[in-house]
């Protein structure tokens, strides 16, 4: 890949960037680019050290806050004429569902993505109280019920070392929710704008 | 380490590597190069929030027939770093006070 070929195709997966910034940005890497040939190296050298035009989207998107991607997104290209605003506001039975939708089905895949998570965690909180719940049974019965005792063993242990699976949970519901936020932004970024 | 105070320790780091004199991006990351790696698009962040809060300004200048763009500190961005060396002094003071109080444990 040459350095033309490598900053039209950046430029291609930046459509969803304001105009100004995606200049910016080609000029930026350009020089970049440009500096490492005139060091010696050699355009593909050059290239490879910058990495993949797919890696340097992932990069930016990380670096754009996905509020400012959205709201570009959503500002029209020219004002809306009169006639415009009237059908956008009077086919909201039209538009409206789809939106609900589209925000009840984002909030379905979040709950079901921490699903897992909150099991995890309702094991320990269960841990914890099987284990105050037989240290109170045991207490109560005279310190002769063992069955209580067993319990409460039972659920001190359970509870420390399910305090492991939570942590490990939580880290990685974490990192896959990063992922994603990093993924939305890379299509809002990516998508074409009419 | 952690975001916040990584994203700060970064921005010091490149008003350094200009302080002295004039640079340009492929100079600032090579010269940052033995202390940390600093990718492109981390770099475009940083200058453009420097740029913005005032702490430098940019300018091309003609270099072997095309631009380049130079990045020169300001007023703002030397207080900035002084500000820091401070702000650390402050930091490597706890520092001392937890290693202490960790040895008499």
């Amino acid at each position: 890949m040459n350095k033309k070929q490598f900053l039209d195709e950046l430029r291609s997966k930046l459509v969803g960037l304001p105009d100004e910034e995606i200049e910016n940005r080609i000029s930026f890497y350009e020089e970049m680019i440009n500096d490492r040939i005139d060091e010696g190296k050699s355009e593909e050298e050059a290239i490879n050290e910058i990495g993949t035009v797919d890696e340097v989207v992932r990069e930016i998107a990380k670096d754009t806050p996905l509020v400012s991607l959205v709201k570009h997104k959503m500002k029209p290209k020219r004002r809306l004429r009169g006639w415009e605003v009237m059908l956008v506001i009077f086919s909201f039975p039209f538009w409206l569902p789809v939106v609900i939708t589209a925000i009840a089905l984002t909030f379905a895949a979040i709950v079901v993505m921490w699903s897992g998570a909150i099991a995890v965690y309702a094991v320990e909180v269960s841990m914890i109280v099987t284990t105050f719940w037989g240290v109170g049974g045991f207490i109560a019965s005279g310190m002769t019920d063992t069955y209580f005792l067993g319990a409460a063993l039972l659920g001190f242990g359970g509870s420390i070392l399910m305090v492991f699976a939570c942590v490990g949970v939580t880290k990685g519901m974490c990192r896959l929710t990063r992922f994603m936020i990093i993924g939305i932004k890379s299509a809002f970024i990516r998508k074409k704008r009419r | 380490m952690d975001a916040q105070l990584k994203r700060g320790v970064l921005d010091v780091c490149v008003l350094a590597a200009i302080k002295n004199e004039d640079s340009y991006g492929y100079k600032i990351i090579k010269d940052l190069k033995p202390i940390l790696e600093l990718s492109e698009s981390t770099l475009y962040t940083i200058l453009k929030r420097l740029e913005e809060a005032n702490m430098l300004v940019v300018r091309s200048a003609e270099y072997e027939g095309r631009l380049r763009k130079y990045y020169h500190i300001t007023p703002n961005g030397l207080r900035r770093i002084e500000d820091f060396k401070n702000e650390w002094k402050e930091i490597m003071e706890i520092y001392a006070f937890i290693e202490r109080e960790e040895r008499y444990l």
